[in-house]
């Protein structure tokens, strides 16, 4: 999809630098030097198009008191479609990819404690029949990035740190 | 830990802005607070590194990066952090954790590596296998999105 000249503009500033002004799209008009009904209206369209898939806070998981894990799964293809529709329920699960080996279904799982995920398996295993599940936790983190600059440039956030 | 007035602020501030002339405005009357006082909130919230970031979550595929790998290594356990540190330093490189391994999953070392084209990512994995000495990988691509949505707290 083609992302107009003025949107990457928009866009770069809002990933990274959102105005934290009583008045914020008034302030990014300013910035670009457009006017704020334009700077709603490009928002409101990247919205829309689901280029923009959340305007507002970004917390880290962690820190709110949440712990996540990342868990592989066995799941033969005449069940996928069934399994899927288990696992997506859960609000934890935020990313969920089929990926091609034989652990085929990968997903995240955000939980208020590891015991939580313990459950939350346990009940994922008796709710598809699946047994073959990988509990893959995050140990030590070495890096996330944070986000794109659409120019070119990676801004990179690094961190290092033992989880637990 | 976080008390129940932090709690209900975050449940707010995870919904999106409102795309009015004052937003913050919108949401502090919500809460019972000046509009000074929730962008000051915010601004904590941010120093505490309890919130990552305000702003855009992005869907990246449609700007150019359609494909990305999970690039899984197998590291020898006395050299992770040599070898996490190594792999970090890669801008193709985004994510970059340890993992257990267990019985049939050897692999210790996650990455995930974007590019253009899934034959760039085979190559950039090729490439960095080459630069960094470690042989042992596999890229796992995904085949389809089945949920992709941003954590919503204090929900349930």
């Amino acid at each position: 999809m083609e992302v107009h000249n003025l949107d990457k503009k928009i866009l770069d500033i809002i990933q990274t630098d959102f105005p934290l002004v009583p008045e914020p799209y008034k302030e990014l008009a300013y910035r670009l030097n457009t006017s704020e009904e334009l700077i709603i209206e490009r928002i409101k369209h990247l919205q829309q198009s689901k280029i923009i898939r959340r305007l507002g806070g970004i917390f880290d998981s962690r820190q709110v008191g949440y712990t996540g894990t990342l868990i592989a799964m066995k799941v033969p293809g005449h069940k996928i479609n069934n399994v899927t529709r288990v696992i997506n329920e859960y609000s934890g699960v935020t990313h969920n990819y089929l990926r091609d080996h034989e652990y085929n279904m990968w997903f995240t799982l955000l939980a208020e404690s590891q015991e939580k995920i313990k459950q939350t398996i346990k009940q994922i295993q008796v709710e598809t029949g699946i047994t073959q599940i990988l509990n893959l936790p995050a140990s030590k983190i070495f890096k996330i990035k944070v986000n794109f600059n659409l120019q070119g440039e990676e801004n990179a956030k690094r961190e290092r740190e033992t989880n637990n | 830990m976080l008390n129940e007035r932090e709690k209900q602020i975050i449940r707010e501030l995870q919904e999106d802005l409102p795309l009015v002339n004052r937003p913050f405005e919108k949401i502090a009357q919500k809460l019972g607070m000046e509009e000074q006082e929730l962008i000051n909130k915010i601004k904590e919230l941010k120093e505490q590194g309890i919130m990552r970031r305000f702003g855009a979550a992005v869907k990246h595929q449609h700007l150019g990066y359609i494909a990305n790998a999970m690039v899984v290594w197998k590291i020898p356990e006395n050299e992770i952090v040599t070898a996490g540190d190594l792999m970090s330093e890669y801008p193709e490189i985004s994510h970059c954790y340890q993992r257990p391994t267990y019985p049939g999953w050897p692999y210790n070392l996650f990455t995930v590596l974007h590019g253009k084209t899934e034959e760039e990512c085979i190559n950039k994995a090729k490439r960095i296998s080459k630069e960094t000495g470690y042989y042992n990988y596999r890229c796992l691509f995904s085949t389809k999105e089945l949920k992709k949505s941003s954590m919503k707290y204090f929900v349930d």
